[in-house]
């Protein structure tokens, strides 16, 4: 399949610009080629029209019917437990790490370098180990070989 | 033929005679007293005429007799000083020359002694002086920024220990910072640090209780320099201080106030090493979007 996020009723999409910007909704019903009748109950997005440029769909749909009532849409959002699986998501995490990295002080950076630094120096030495293993594995072979 | 009145007591000589007799009494009245009565006597009423009228133009006593009568020789008149007199006299100088300091300044100025009112009641508003609102350095506000607070570790930017991290102690009365390293962290001693040039970080070290010595103001850290070119030429380059000695005194007040501040710098995990390393930019680190 080419496309595997479609706009369907009940399709959770992600807000990437405009006022409402990092919000998730639910899309309730299609208006025209370009706007959708939106809302997010529990993203704290009153039901609205919006453009479809500004959403970004995600994997999760929901179940409820079209034009459906703010509750009925609570409702199914609850009960798929939405926010919760986004925040599992990668996409999700992301977005966190790249906020965390825009708030990081002097201090902290100066604490990232250092456990970088000792993270590399960890992982360089087991990989000496294993090179150093390997090339002596192999010398002894050659030896046999002789 | 003109009768001749027997003088009589006119009114205003009594009064003449009460306070004459008044006055006679200091001895027992304290000097302040007398003070007080002389501050609050009205001024003397003129006497009336003691040349009694016997008709229109003509009085009761000769010019001597009055003379005597006004006891005239108690009273000595000067006449009114003549014109070339008035030209004669020495005045105080209306101008005075002043010197004033300065190259190619002229050496001297003349400035009135007494000037112009600046304020007539005619006008609204008085003028302002010149000088109006023009403070000399002493007396000008010193402002600190908000995010600079005792025990802010700051990023110095430019002189020899630029780009080291630095613990903010206090503001001097001149409005430079006072900070130090502390010196066995970085090298930094107790120093003077300029606001303008220095980057405050969001890091604070816990500050309260330490006890700074009052003797560390600007004159202690002022640079010393002698000024005495009595040699010509040839000599000049030797007497300046070209090496700077640290003194003893600046060593033992490092010490009081580093012990107190490394205390509390070991409280905080990885804070010594942070303030031993140095800030530097590199290939797509723009300070403004830093977060310090």
């Amino acid at each position: 399949m080419v496309f595997k996020r479609f706009v369907e009723i009940g399709r959770v999409a992600f807000i990437s610009f405009g006022p409402h910007a990092g919000k998730l909704v639910a899309i309730v019903d299609v208006i025209d080629q370009n706007r959708a009748l939106v809302d997010g109950p529990c993203s704290g997005v009153r039901r609205q029209a919006m453009p479809f440029k500004c959403m970004q769909l995600t994997d999760f749909v929901l179940k409820f019917p079209h034009s459906a009532r703010q509750k009925h849409v609570r409702v199914a959002w609850e009960k798929e437990n939405i926010n919760e699986k986004w925040a599992a998501t990668r996409w999700a995490k992301k977005i966190e790490a790249r906020e965390k990295k825009a708030k990081m002080t002097d201090f902290d950076r100066y604490k990232v370098m250092k456990a970088k630094k000792m993270r590399n120096r960890i992982i360089k030495h087991e990989m000496k180990k294993l090179q150093k293993q390997a090339s002596k594995k192999g010398k002894k072979l050659q030896k046999a070989q002789k | 033929m003109l009768v001749p009145f027997p003088p009589r007591k006119m009114a205003g000589e009594k009064k003449a005679g009460d306070k004459k007799a008044g006055e006679s009494k200091p001895g027992e009245k304290k000097a302040s007293q007398k003070k007080i009565r002389e501050k609050t006597r009205k001024p003397k009423k003129h006497h009336a005429s003691r040349n009694p009228v016997l008709a229109r133009g003509i009085g009761r006593y000769s010019r001597s007799a009055m003379y005597a009568r006004k006891a005239m020789y108690k009273r000595k008149y000067t006449a009114p000083e003549t014109k070339i007199e008035k030209k004669k006299k020495e005045k105080p100088p209306a101008t005075i020359t002043k010197p004033v300091g300065g190259d190619k300044n002229g050496g001297s100025r003349v400035v009135k002694v007494r000037k112009m009112p600046r304020y007539y009641p005619t006008e609204d508003v008085p003028r302002k002086l010149l000088s109006h609102g023009k403070k000399p350095f002493c007396q000008h506000k010193r402002k600190l920024r908000a995010s600079i607070t005792p025990g802010t570790v700051l990023i110095l930017l430019t002189g020899r220990h630029r780009g080291k991290r630095v613990v903010f102690l206090k503001q001097l009365a001149t409005g430079l910072l006072l900070v130090t390293g502390p010196l066995v962290i970085n090298r930094v001693p107790l120093r003077r640090a300029h606001q303008k040039f220095v980057i405050a970080t969001s890091t604070k070290v816990d500050i309260t209780g330490v006890r700074i010595p009052k003797h560390l103001t600007d004159a202690y850290f002022k640079k010393k320099r002698l000024r005495k070119p009595k040699h010509q030429e040839g000599e000049i380059f030797d007497t300046e201080k070209e090496k700077y000695e640290i003194t003893e005194q600046r060593k033992s007040d490092q010490k009081a106030v580093d012990s107190q501040i490394l205390a509390r710098i070991k409280k905080v995990p990885q804070l010594r090493g942070y303030l031993r390393s140095t800030f530097s930019l590199s290939n797509g680190v723009y300070p403004h979007k830093l977060v310090f």
